[in-house]
């Protein structure tokens, strides 16, 4: 019945429903705080064209059976090392003879599924480390604070290296590897970010209203943490993709036949001068990949630093 | 000051507040007495350094290096507060942009307190306490950035006293706004009182500020309490040290000169 009379003003309706200075309910006050957000990281183009890339990169994932134009594991060593665009190889053909194009396209999926776990997990535990050792203090800062030391002492690829040989190679123990050496940095900002806000007012009130150092941590100073830690996660990203394809190209990451883009580089790097598709195509597409993820962390900061949004 | 026939709210007897320790001590607050009825408007004035705010952060518990004795509605307090008492006592903080949390709405703020203490009906005791504090509904999903200071400051009266305490501690509450908000929020908190019968400890370093909001009050430097006194003999210059006298000269100096 009331629908007809709101319908006539739908379009400017909606927007104006979002950027209301007197949001009527919970909903309507976060959506339009993340419309806001939304306004001002469309605004930087770089970004957006950052997470253009991605959202191809999701979709290409999403869809590969659907794009791939041929078996990603099929061979054909008739047709083995096929310039690009030759024999309908559109990038070229490996040395068994499999399509490129259509193992780049599978292999989205294990730099996504790498990508995805390792964001998970690391900057959880560091939020956990830090913001603890930062909020409680005194000996429990202490003993997080040193373990955080010594895994940060630790080279990164060297540490890989050490966890998988002695797991065994795979997927699961790559990222794990990661993961163990992502982790440090995430608690050193968490603890940094958490010492700045713990003695703000707004925490004293908290505390001041009875609430416990648990509910202090997980409901008020992580929203604050996060937004950093995201950036932050963002921009590692590039670092974590390339991790995971320096272990497969030390054959520690995916094991073959999996198109895994590291493992691809590897097996290109023998033909390198004669047949440079082979090891040059795998390397462009994790040359992008890490690109659009740093430009989307580059917009990120710009949308979510809190020492800006302040102003 | 200390009639029996009133209970007491809040009594501070012998206490001493530093900050540090061994060389690096600094004591922020030494030997400060006095006491509080139930019901009743205290005032701690003084300049700024002189310990007033200290003594309010030792009561709810923010500054842990005190000795001598805390006592608030009959209960001596020891070095931990429970919920009990963050219920009987709460505190408006001096800076409103500084004490609401910048990504949180009035309305979490205000059912985070509801929910710490467990209360029932967060909807209708939300609104009314948006309209006890003199602001309207469309208020409730506000952002702390999206109000004016004096705003921010009555959310921040509403977060202590939607939990209903009987107590309520002032850390200049009206230090950090625009002279035309101040009264406005000083003239809020004394209807507040009167509805709820509330016992107010208050903190300023303005004379006027103490004088429109307090009966009694008890002038602080360098952490020391040198002088009590109530607003009555305040107001006919019957201040007898010398450094009140000084701050009531400065006050008057300070009327006289925005009068001009």
């Amino acid at each position: 019945m009331n629908s007809s009379a709101s319908a006539p003003a739908k379009t400017p309706g909606w927007r104006q429903w979002l950027t209301t200075d007197a949001p009527a309910s919970r909903r309507q006050a976060r959506l339009s705080a993340w419309y806001r957000s939304w306004l001002a990281f469309r605004s930087n183009p770089m970004a957006m064209f950052g997470l253009v890339i991605l959202l191809l990169l999701v979709s290409t994932a999403l869809l590969a059976p659907v794009l791939a134009p041929h078996d990603p594991f099929a061979q054909n060593l008739s047709t083995r090392l096929s310039a690009p665009g030759a024999n309908g190889y559109l990038l070229g053909s490996d040395t068994l003879g499999r399509d490129i194009l259509s193992r780049l396209i599978y292999g989205s999926r294990i730099t996504l599924y790498i990508v995805s776990l390792v964001a998970l997990m690391a900057p959880i535990v560091g939020l956990f480390v830090g913001t603890a050792a930062g909020y409680l203090g005194g000996w429990v800062d202490i003993v997080l604070m040193r373990i955080t030391d010594i895994f940060l002492a630790f080279p990164r690829l060297v540490l890989a290296l050490a966890f998988v040989s002695a797991l065994g190679a795979g997927i699961e123990n790559a990222v794990l590897a990661i993961v163990l050496t992502a982790w440090p940095p995430y608690a050193r900002i968490a603890r940094a970010e958490t010492l700045t806000i713990r003695n703000a007012d707004f925490i004293h009130a908290i505390r001041l209203q009875g609430a416990g150092a648990l509910r202090v941590i997980t409901r008020h100073i992580w929203p604050l943490c996060i937004s950093s830690l995201v950036i932050r996660v963002t921009l590692d990203m590039a670092g974590i993709i390339l991790t995971a394809a320096g272990l497969g190209f030390l054959g520690l990451g995916a094991q073959p036949p999996s198109p895994e883009w590291g493992a691809m580089i590897s097996a290109g790097r023998k033909f390198i001068l004669d047949h440079w598709w082979v090891a040059t195509m795998p390397g462009l597409a994790i040359f992008i990949v890490s690109l659009a993820f740093n430009l989307l962390g580059d917009g990120l900061r710009d949308v979510l630093d809190p020492k800006k949004s302040a102003r | 000051m200390r009639s029996d026939n009133s209970k007491t709210g809040i009594a501070i007897d012998g206490l001493n507040v530093w900050f540090g320790e061994g060389e690096n001590r600094v004591d922020a607050v030494v030997n400060a007495c006095f006491t509080v009825p139930e019901g009743s408007s205290f005032g701690l004035v003084g300049e700024s350094g002189s310990g007033k705010s200290t003594i309010l952060r030792a009561i709810t518990g923010l500054t842990p290096t005190w000795s001598g004795s805390i006592t608030v509605m009959g209960k001596n307090l020891g070095r931990s507060r429970d919920r009990a008492f963050y219920r009987t006592v709460q505190m408006v903080f001096q800076d409103p942009y500084a004490s609401l949390h910048p990504r949180q709405t009035v309305d979490h703020v205000l059912s985070e307190a509801l929910y710490l203490h467990g209360f029932d009906n967060p909807d209708r005791r939300i609104t009314q306490i948006l309209g006890d504090v003199g602001l309207s509904r469309s208020f409730r999903f506000r952002w702390p950035h999206q109000l004016s200071g004096g705003q921010r400051q009555r959310v921040a009266i509403a977060r202590a006293l939607i939990i209903e305490p009987t107590t309520l501690l002032l850390d200049e509450p009206t230090s950090a706004l625009d002279v035309s908000v101040q009264a406005e929020i000083l003239n809020l908190l004394t209807r507040l009182r009167k509805e709820r019968g509330l016992t107010y400890l208050m903190v300023s370093h303005d004379l006027s500020v103490v004088g429109h909001m307090c009966s009694d009050m008890a002038v602080m430097n360098r952490g020391k309490i040198v002088e009590m006194l109530t607003v009555d003999h305040l107001r006919a210059l019957k201040a007898t040290h010398p450094y009140t006298r000084q701050l009531l000269e400065a006050s008057i100096q300070k009327r006289r000169e925005t009068a001009q």
